[in-house]
């Protein structure tokens, strides 16, 4: 289980380079790719919760984060990432809509201040693409989410993904809004990891 | 019964008139809790929502109210009332009348006009568009400034009226309050008769 002590945000295309889609990113081999990566500050955690009658919604970024993921050579499903993030960083298109994003109606900065995930297990379901479940934790409530990951580019220092997941909010305690509001937030999620 | 008649205020009237003004007061005291209190962000987002929703009612109420105050007779005042304190009445209605359209239509500017772009989602059923008004704080600022000034005014009325309303019914004891209350036109009309002749 050492795995599951890292980060999990990440997964990694195992597939073999040469029957790899050579189109956007080819998949390295999971030898290559394999080893611990921190996640860069220039990665895009941005989410977006839709509205009623369609319209922009509320959407925006989380600016001050920080986790590492491994990803293991000899068995992708034993990679692992840890992820926190500073839900006080949130950024959004006017003060007031930040201000409410961190007061005690939805993050409660002044009371939980970080958004963590950890991994529990990640599956490959494609040459460069994986779902990753594990346990995301906010406002001191923990349940089990589900991220999936495609792979975006790579090389021997660095690796990146594209990350996606919707996110039900009223377990967490911050269903105000809905239904105006959905009350599911979608992540899509631009993830660097430089090796380590 | 439904219909006003020279003696007294139909059913219609009757009904429309305190429900508007539950409406009213009711709106008025969230306006102020959500707007001028130190309150819980949850509760203050739910309440801007119920003040909405509850505001869109009052307008579609207050637009019923005065087309059937357009078309419809108005009983003969009470022969108790002076000239002056008839035409200090028909103000005050008039007043009132104007403010229940202009304070919830500038308080759908408010939201209009908002950059947060919060939609109207009317008792959580249906989606009340935006005016086409230009979104800025600005605008927004210009907008709850009217709203909020509007509001002030149509209470100073609805103090008058509620005054005057009660004057005449405790210490003139007459009928103005009461036919306001009952449709039955008996006890205003015996009013008028008694003290007419």
């Amino acid at each position: 289980m050492i795995a599951i002590r890292q980060l999990p945000l990440v997964i990694l295309p195992l597939a073999l380079a040469a029957t790899a889609a050579p189109a956007v990113a080819r998949a390295p081999a999971l030898a290559d790719a394999a080893g611990d990566y921190r996640i860069a500050r220039s990665s895009i955690i941005h989410f977006n919760v839709p509205q009623v009658g369609g319209g922009g919604g509320i959407a925006g970024q989380f600016t001050n984060f920080s986790g590492a993921f491994r990803i293991d050579g000899r068995n992708v499903a034993r990679s692992s990432v840890e992820f926190t993030l500073y839900p006080d960083s949130v950024r959004a298109r006017e003060r007031r809509i930040e201000e409410f994003l961190r007061s005690s109606a939805v993050f409660d900065t002044a009371n939980f201040q970080t958004v963590t995930f950890r991994s529990t297990r990640v599956t490959q379901t494609g040459p460069d693409t994986a779902t990753i479940e594990g346990a995301l934790t906010a406002r001191g409530k923990t349940r089990r989410e589900r991220f999936s990951v495609a792979l975006t580019d790579w090389n021997r220092r660095s690796i990146s993904f594209t990350i996606r997941g919707n996110i039900r909010r009223a377990p967490y305690g911050m269903d105000v809004g809905t239904p105006i509001y959905s009350n599911v937030v979608s992540f899509d999620m631009n993830i660097t990891g430089v090796r380590r | 019964m439904l219909r006003n008649s020279d003696r007294g205020f139909g059913a219609i009237t009757i009904a429309l008139h305190w429900t508007i003004a539950a409406l009213i007061l009711g709106l008025m005291l969230i306006g102020f809790v959500m707007r001028r209190m130190e309150i819980d962000p949850v509760l203050q987002f739910s309440l801007y929502q119920w003040h909405k929703s509850f505001g869109f009612t009052a307008l579609g109420l207050a637009i019923l109210r005065t087309g059937w105050w357009l078309v419809e007779r108005s009983p003969q005042p009470l022969p108790s009332l002076s000239a002056v304190e008839h035409e200090a009445a028909r103000l005050t209605h008039r007043m009132l009348i104007a403010s229940s359209l202009l304070v919830p239509l500038s308080g759908w500017a408010v939201a209009s006009a908002s950059t947060l772009d919060i939609p109207s989602f009317y008792f959580n059923l249906v989606v009340i568009p935006h005016l086409p008004l230009p979104k800025s704080e600005a605008w927004e600022a210009f907008w709850a400034f009217a709203h909020a000034m509007l509001a002030y005014v149509m209470l100073v009325f609805v103090a008058i009226h509620t005054a005057a309303a009660l004057y005449h019914h405790a210490v003139r004891r007459d009928a103005v309050l009461r036919r306001m209350l009952r449709s039955e036109a008996g006890a205003g009309g015996a009013d008028i008769v008694a003290k007419g002749k």
